[in-house]
């Protein structure tokens, strides 16, 4: 009863609801997926074999062979690290650890043209450690190396952040009675804290990976734009787009769009299906 | 429960507890625990680990000391547990005894002190090489597994050469779900279970593994009232069948009262009185425990020549071997009478509850802050004194503690 005449105090005048709703679809039409349908429009303006061809020529079969082996490499890397940082945070107490939290939101705060010119810092030609790297013949500037770290720089906080609230929900109770039933770490790890984080740390692999396959800024400081060899699929439009090869620049464009709607879709069915299983708290993305 | 019951299971508990014994299981758990093992029931035979006797493990505790960044959480504790023994840690939050307790499973580890089971020095031994069941207040059930997966855990738990094979397993678990009268919920989620089935599990779980002791933390905090009451006499019964040495962390005086062979009041880290339930509610060595035990009516006054005076007023009290100076009188509400003629101290009636079966009066003292509680039975023919009326108080048992105590 109370629940019913608390949603009429609240109830605003038919026409200012019909005008918010109204409002707030507009603006999701006209921002989001207008934009989205005049990328696919003109990625196949000259049909479905130009788009095609653009494509499978060589340089956009590279720079998506490029964009994936670095998802590749960035996923199973922050996973892990992701899984064992979230395990440090919510499980031990140390000093430093406000620190430790407020870094691992560095990536989110600081531009990522910044974070690629940190990397040229390091690893440039005058950079501290490009002797030590001249003398054993290691490329990272200009090279995959350079762009994988770029990837994982700016991707880092995605599992992390996912996983922190998380277990912090869940407390160390089922890892204690692991325990304390004899389980080895690596059993309770196993069997008690992976099935519990299992769904939020797909969730965040998935954010992870949507962010990697579309990084432009810190990629295209370190990447040197070397067509064929250090091209990403963001990168490798933005060339065509500044060659004026529009219908080539929106073809790889919808590629880039067709698998981030497969991350949505996936997010999506994550939310709807194991909404419970994922960090409830303030969620970023 | 806070959260909603996908597959609700309806709490049958009340019906299923009241007045039933514990229903015997095929082939008693308490087999694991005799000096001559019983065929399959004794899981890991032939381990080097000390099989428990009959009743479980004693328990020494010497000079436990920790301290959480400079407060002492536990302050020199000294405590010997039987075996078999059924002991409470009493006392109010702060009062160090689920520090006592995680000091004790080896989830904390001590500054200074030793924990010894039977004659096995523990102290340095981690979590996992206790062997100790650990019963958490909100189960700490494993969410993803079924009850049975959830019993089998700690011997599946074992290294290859100590753990028993898949039917002995299977076995023991059947035989421990008879135990914790949910026979067939091997295949349920714990999120399918109430609150007193999840913690049934729970200690089901904890057992499986041969415990040398059980340890406790508050384990019907999380329950409803009713069911607090049925899972603790419960879990009483379970304790005589099983003899297995047992620990809980309580700060419910009641609980402690009805189900400890023993209780250890706990004060600020220290040990403030170890006793039997009857000796804690009848000879408090404290204030402090009379107060915690049960309601106390406080009278203050003074100690002079070993009596207790009471300010304003003629009569006086025995206080043998209590200091002089300030000190006050404790007295239970059923142990106040109300007197004849001029016998006792004077009261003016503030206010009257009548109950069903009692009659409880607030009652106002000449020259005391504190309202006095009187409470007695309702015997036919007695009226209820009205608010305002004056009548006389007789403490029949009390205390005397020096208030600088």
């Amino acid at each position: 009863m109370s629940d019913v005449r608390h949603r009429d105090d609240l109830q605003e005048p038919a026409w200012l609801r019909v005008a918010l709703i109204a409002l707030a679809v507009l603006v999701m039409l006209s921002l989001v997926v207008l934009p989205l349908l005049m990328v696919l429009g003109a990625a196949f303006a000259k049909g479905f074999g130009t788009w095609l061809e653009s494509l499978t020529q060589p340089d956009a079969v590279s720079a998506l062979k490029l964009t994936l082996f670095t998802v590749a490499i960035v996923l199973p890397v922050n996973a892990i690290f992701g899984t064992f940082m979230a395990w440090a945070v919510t499980r031990f107490e140390f000093r430093g650890k406000q620190l430790l939290l407020s870094l691992i939101d560095l990536p989110f705060a600081v531009s990522p043209v910044v974070a690629g010119l940190c990397l040229v810092l390091l690893f440039g030609s005058h950079g501290w450690f490009a002797e030590l790297l001249r003398e054993h013949d290691i490329k990272i500037l200009f090279a995959r190396p350079g762009i994988v770290l770029a990837t994982l720089f700016i991707t880092f906080p995605f599992v992390v952040r996912e996983l922190i609230p998380l277990m912090q929900q869940q407390g160390a109770d089922e890892e204690l009675a692991a325990r304390s039933l004899g389980a080895s770490g690596w059993t309770m790890f196993r069997r008690v804290t992976l099935p519990n984080i299992k769904w939020g740390l797909l969730y965040g692999v998935l954010l992870c990976s949507a962010r990697a396959m579309g990084e432009f800024g810190a990629v295209s400081v370190v990447s040197g734009h070397i067509r064929g060899l250090t091209n990403t699929l963001p990168l490798h439009i933005e060339i065509l787009y500044n060659e004026f090869d529009s219908t080539g620049a929106f073809a790889a464009a919808s590629l880039l769009a067709g698998l981030a709607l497969i991350t949505l879709i996936l997010k999506f069915w994550l939310e709807s299906r194991h909404g419970d299983a994922l960090a409830k708290s303030h969620r970023r993305h | 429960m806070a959260t909603p019951l996908r597959n609700p299971i309806v709490d049958t508990e009340p019906s299923e507890f009241v007045g039933t014994p514990i229903a015997a299981p095929a082939r008693p758990v308490t087999a694991a625990h005799s000096t001559t093992p019983a065929g399959p029931v004794t899981l890991g035979a032939g381990t080097p680990a000390p099989r428990p006797s009959r009743s479980g493990m004693d328990l020494h505790l010497r000079q436990l000391s920790k301290r959480y960044t400079g407060v002492a959480a536990l302050d020199g504790v000294d405590l010997h547990v039987e075996a078999g023994e059924l002991v409470a840690l009493l006392g109010p939050s702060g009062s160090g005894k689920t520090t006592l307790l995680r000091v004790i499973a080896g989830l904390l580890h001590p500054d200074a002190g030793q924990v010894l089971f039977g004659r096995d020095d523990a102290t340095r031994l981690s979590l996992r090489e206790r062997n100790v069941g650990f019963v958490f207040q909100h189960y700490a059930l494993f969410k993803h597994m079924t009850v049975a997966e959830n019993i089998a855990f700690g011997l599946r738990s074992r290294p290859r050469s100590r753990r028993p094979d898949k039917a002995t397993i299977r076995r023991r678990v059947e035989e421990l779900l008879g135990l914790i009268q949910l026979p067939g919920f091997g295949d349920r989620y714990p999120e399918q279970l109430s609150g007193g089935q999840k913690q049934r599990v729970a200690l089901a779980r904890a057992l499986a593994i041969d415990p040398t002791v059980l340890l406790l933390d508050e384990p019907f905090g999380a329950l409803d009232a009713k069911v607090r009451v049925e899972l603790r006499r419960w879990l009483r019964q379970l304790h005589e069948r099983t003899g297995q040495t047992t620990l809980f962390v309580t700060h419910d005086q009641e609980e402690a009262l009805e189900l400890a062979d023993r209780i250890v009041v706990l004060r600020e880290g220290r040990i403030e009185q170890v006793g039997t339930p009857d000796e804690i509610y009848s000879d408090p060595a404290s204030a402090y425990v009379f107060d915690f035990i049960g309601r106390a009516n406080v009278l203050e006054g003074e100690v002079r020549g070993g009596r207790f005076h009471l300010p304003g007023h003629a009569r006086t009290f025995s206080a043998d071997a209590v200091p002089e100076g300030a000190a006050r009188l404790y007295a239970r509400a059923h142990d106040v009478a109300p007197g004849e003629g001029d016998e006792g101290i004077a009261a003016r009636v503030v206010a009257a509850h009548r109950l069903a079966d009692r009659i409880t009066l607030e009652l106002h003292v000449q020259g005391q802050a504190r309202p006095v509680e009187l409470d007695f039975a309702a015997t036919p023919g007695l009226t209820t004194p009205a608010p305002g009326s004056e009548l006389r108080l007789v403490p029949l048992r009390y205390r005397v503690y020096s208030s600088a105590g």
